[in-house]
Parts: structure tokens; C-alpha cells; sequence
């Protein structure tokens, strides 16, 4: 079902847990559909992502979306960072199941909320430590579903 | 790397003896059992003989067993054959929410012709009661169709109980026993039952063969026309060799299947307590006791079912789960979510399926594997913060 590429990064997922010192963290998707993606991002003064690091509750897919999209944006800048696709992670990873796709729509929402909260802590808009959207792409802040 | 199937409520292996007894039937017997000549005769023997392996299993009289083609053909005539013919008494059928989707499917398409179908409830553990079918019988109820064993959770429904009352009822009573017949003892008679579906590969036998009891005296449509095959209730020629390979696996696991069943148990029950000794925020879905003999159902809090599958997999361990992941669409379980499972924790849920060949190295190896999983996925999840 899955390529090669998609199991290699869901047995040993890239920048996999939080990054210390992180100034952008986002997070989408939902307990209930199946899915959750935390991506965080640590951007310096030029704005380059030294360092990025995700968490992911999910499938196959789900993680394997999330570690290739972190490689994908390492050591780019935010702007570089903002124009990632879903199907720029598809590619990369070299295809997945149609009713897989969802999982890199996630990802790139993932990096957007991680981005959007970098720039919202920058210019003081929010205190908030994470940018939160569920999976129909509604805000939903803080509110980590737990059973 | 060391293999460990545990999926044998999705199949099961070919036991070699049944296969012994299917290859004459794949070679020089060929001829068709209508025919009256020689070689038609051999096979038709070979059918005979195999519906009588069938029907002993069951309590059963020969006459009564009809070979399918598979477990879901087996549910699709009894409710199609029961709406049709008795639609004139009534348009009401009860059944569970926790079916197999081969009845709830085929209740749907009934309700598209106009039938009215009542999906019982289960309780937290997947278990119907049998007050709760007699609650439910109405003037125009025609048939109650409740699973023996759920293939899924493993929740052993109370048979017995539930055919008593429709009997008292004058309702048909069907039961779909694919994950029971073999493993647990079954006893049409005494157990009150009209209708059973089965299936041989979930015994060891072949995959595509599959049969229905018919109790005498019922006679519903067949779902398929065309020759007199079967005495006009199921007509194409008969997959001889896949009925031969029914008959010696249903004869097989009958043969001392409380034996069979006691030391599945304990080998499930050893499953069940090592993962929740070694495991911490895990919950065994299902009955603890009232439980088909080969199935381990968890849910794993924090983590996701196709995740842990994969990892099983890699680490040479086959599964399954009741995530939506595995199923394609975007709802977990319809069972665990009829136990009132929230959806987050019914994503979370593996199941591991014993079968004949499971030894006890087998559950020693899953147990090394699954806590070393489990956590690794935990570190992972951001639900997690242990």
C-alpha cells in the first residue's frame, strides 16, 4: 500500500519531538477524525528554520507527511517555507494512497500554523504558545482533545 | 525475521490435512456432480458426504445445509430470501448495530425496498440482551438476525436465549456464526436457531465456500437462479473441492472443539493479561469471559490503530485495528462506536486473532514486541505526556 519512501520515514521519522526553544508551534487536525499534527519551528533572526520538530497522532501516512515535510523546510526561510504543498510532500515521499492524501494537507497546514504563530507571537498579536486548528480547519486553541 | 500471524478472524491458514483431502478434487476428480455418469457421481459423492461432515457439526440434518460461495452470500439469502417471501406478514426485521457489514448492508438495501429494520443497541461490551429482542418483536416482525460471535470485539451474544423468544414469537430467527462455527459449540436444535451462516476459511478451511442452515421446513427463494443444483436453492455448479475442504475442516475443528477452545482461551487469556500487566492505559474491548476463544481486542490510549499495525508488521507481528485508517473511510469501528466508545480512543484499538497454529512462543513474542511499540508511538504522539 505504502512506497518505500513512506515506510522509511514512518520507521525512522525525521526531526521527530519538540524543539527547545522553539518561537513558532502549530498544531491541526483532530483526535476524532484520526489524526493530529504539532509542528515546531525555530526561526532565528534572519528568518531561517534552524530547527524543526513535529509530534504526530496518526497513521502511516499521518507521520510519514510530518517528517517530510520538516525536511523539507529545515534551513529554508519562512518565505521558502510558506510556498510547501501538499503535493510537494507527495512527490517527495513518491506518491500515496488516494484516501491517504488528506494526511499531506494536514502537513502543510501544520508548517502554515506553526509559521502563523511564529509571525502572531513576533508582532505581540498573541501570548498564545501554539496555533491551533482542527480538522475542518477551524480554530479550536488549547483544546487538545483528550478521550 | 521471525513471522507471528494473529489476524485469523480475517483468515486463517490452510490446514494440510483439509488440503489432502481437496486435491483429488482439484485433479482427477473433475466431473460435474449433476452428471449422471461416473465421474459426475464421484464428485456428487464427495458433496454428499461433505454436507453430512456440515451438518453433524451443526446438529443439523443433511437436508438442511446449502453450500455458498462465501460467509456474506451465506447472510445476503437468508435476509433477502426471508423479506421476499414473507414481506406479506410483515416489513420488519430486528437485527444489531454490531453486525458484520454483510447483514448491515444488506438491511440497508432492504430499507431501500421499503423493509423497516431495528438495529438493537449493544452495552459497553458489545453484548445485546435477549429482553431486548422481545422488547422489539412487533405483529409484523418477520425475522431477528443476531451475530453468535462478534468478529471484531469477540462478544459471544446469548443464541439460545434470543432463538427461545422468537420461537415463542413465531419469528424466524437467523444467526451469522462465520467467527463462531468451529471454535465454539454449536447446536442448532437445542440452541433454537432457523437460519446459520458460515464460512470455511475462518476454520482452516478454503477461502470461497461457504454454507447456510436452513432449519426443514423454512423454504425461502434463492438469491442466485439458473440450474437445479443445491435442490433449486443456490444453483451453479458446485465448487466441489472448496465444499470437500469445508466439510474435512469443519469435521476437523468439531472434533474436540472444547478441547480447541480451552486452550485457545488461555492462550488469549495470557494475551490479554500480559498486554495489560506490560502496557499502562490500555482497555480490552469486549467481554472478559462471554469472548470468541481466539480474540484480543485493545484500545491503546494516545496512539493510532494503523500506526501500531505498521510497526507490528515491520516487527514480523500481523494485526488488525479498528481505526478508520484501515478501513478507507473516515469513522473508526461502527463496533466500538456502538459500545459507546469516544472516536479518539476507537482509533486506537488492535486486534489480535488466534488460531490453531498459535503456540505459546508466539504470545511470549508479541508481548517482547508491543510494550517497545506502544511507546515508541506514544513518544511520537502529541496526546501523549507521560
Amino acid at each position: 500500500m505504502y512506497t518505500e519512501k513512506v515506510m522509511d520515514h514512518f520507521s525512522h521519522p525525521r526531526n521527530m519531538g519538540e524543539v527547545e526553544g522553539a518561537n513558532g508551534i502549530g498544531m491541526v487536525g483532530n483526535a476524532k477524525c484520526g489524526d493530529i499534527m504539532q509542528m515546531f519551528l525555530k526561526v532565528n533572526d534572519s528568518g531561517i528554520i534552524e530547527d524543526v520538530g513535529f509530534k504526530t497522532f496518526g497513521c502511516g501516512a499521518a507521520v510519514a507527511t510530518s517528517s517530510m515535510a520538516t525536511e523539507l523546510i529545515k534551513g529554508k526561510s519562512i518565505d521558502e517555507a510558506l510556498k510547501l504543498t501538499n503535493s510537494a510532500v507527495v512527490e517527495a515521499l513518491e506518491g500515496l494512497p488516494p484516501q491517504k492524501l488528506h494526511c499531506s494537507v494536514l502537513a502543510e497546514q501544520a508548517v502554515r500554523a506553526a509559521i502563523d504563530n511564529y509571525y502572531d507571537r513576533k508582532s505581540g498579536k498573541t501570548d498564545c504558545e501554539c496555533n491551533c486548528v482542527n480538522c475542518e480547519g477551524e480554530e479550536e486553541h488549547h483544546d487538545i482533545p483528550e478521550e | 525475521m521471525r513471522r507471528v500471524y494473529m489476524d485469523n478472524a480475517a483468515t486463517t491458514s490452510l490446514n494440510k490435512e483439509v488440503l489432502n483431502a481437496m486435491i483429488p478434487y482439484l485433479t482427477d476428480i473433475y466431473g460435474n456432480p449433476s452428471s449422471l455418469h461416473y465421474f459426475g457421481q464421484q464428485a456428487h459423492t464427495a458433496v454428499e458426504n461433505a454436507r453430512h461432515q456440515v451438518a453433524s457439526a451443526l446438529g443439523a440434518a443433511d437436508n438442511e445445509i446449502i453450500f455458498t460461495g462465501c460467509g456474506t452470500e451465506s447472510d445476503n439469502m437468508a435476509l433477502k430470501g426471508v423479506a421476499e417471501k414473507y414481506q406479506n406478514k410483515g416489513k420488519h426485521i430486528i437485527t444489531s448495530s454490531v453486525e458484520h457489514h454483510a447483514i448491515l448492508h444488506t438491511c440497508q438495501y432492504l430499507e431501500k425496498h421499503g423493509f423497516e429494520i431495528t438495529y438493537l443497541p449493544v452495552d459497553e461490551y458489545g453484548m445485546i440482551k435477549a429482553e431486548q429482542v422481545r422488547n422489539a418483536i412487533r405483529e409484523d416482525t418477520i425475522l431477528v438476525s443476531i451475530m453468535f460471535g462478534n468478529n471484531e470485539v469477540g462478544t459471544i451474544m446469548p443464541i439460545k436465549e434470543i432463538g427461545e423468544i422468537c420461537h415463542e414469537r413465531s419469528v424466524i430467527f437467523h444467526t451469522d456464526a462465520v467467527q463462531a462455527v468451529g471454535h465454539v459449540e454449536i447446536d442448532v436444535k437445542k440452541m433454537n436457531i432457523d437460519m446459520l451462516s458460515l464460512s470455511a476459511h475462518k476454520l482452516h478451511g478454503p477461502k470461497g465456500v461457504g454454507a447456510l442452515y436452513i432449519r426443514k421446513g423454512l423454504i425461502i427463494p434463492p438469491l442466485l437462479h439458473g440450474g437445479a443444483q443445491e435442490r433449486k436453492r443456490r444453483a451453479g455448479t458446485e465448487n466441489v473441492a472448496g465444499i470437500v475442504g469445508l466439510g474435512k475442516a469443519i469435521e476437523l475443528a468439531c472434533t474436540d472443539i472444547t478441547g480447541n477452545a480451552q486452550r485457545m482461551s488461555s492462550l488469549r487469556d495470557k494475551l490479554i493479561a500480559g498486554i495489560e500487566s506490560s502496557i499502562p492505559e490500555v482497555k480490552l474491548n469486549g467481554h472478559r469471559t462471554e469472548r470468541l476463544p481466539g480474540n484480543v481486542n485493545f484500545s491503546i490510549k494516545y496512539i493510532e490503530g494503523e500506526s501500531i499495525l505498521l510497526m507490528l508488521d515491520i516487527n514480523g507481528i500481523a494485526a488488525s485495528s479498528g481505526s478508520a485508517c484501515t478501513s478507507g473511510s473516515l469513522d473508526p469501528s461502527h463496533v466500538l462506536l456502538a459500545m459507546g466508545m469516544p472516536h479518539e480512543t476507537a482509533h486506537g484499538s488492535v486486534r489480535l486473532t488466534l488460531g490453531d497454529e498459535t503456540t505459546e512462543e508466539d504470545i511470549d513474542y508479541v508481548l517482547s514486541v508491543l510494550p517497545e511499540i506502544v511507546m515508541k508511538l506514544r513518544k511520537m504522539s502529541p496526546l501523549y505526556h507521560g
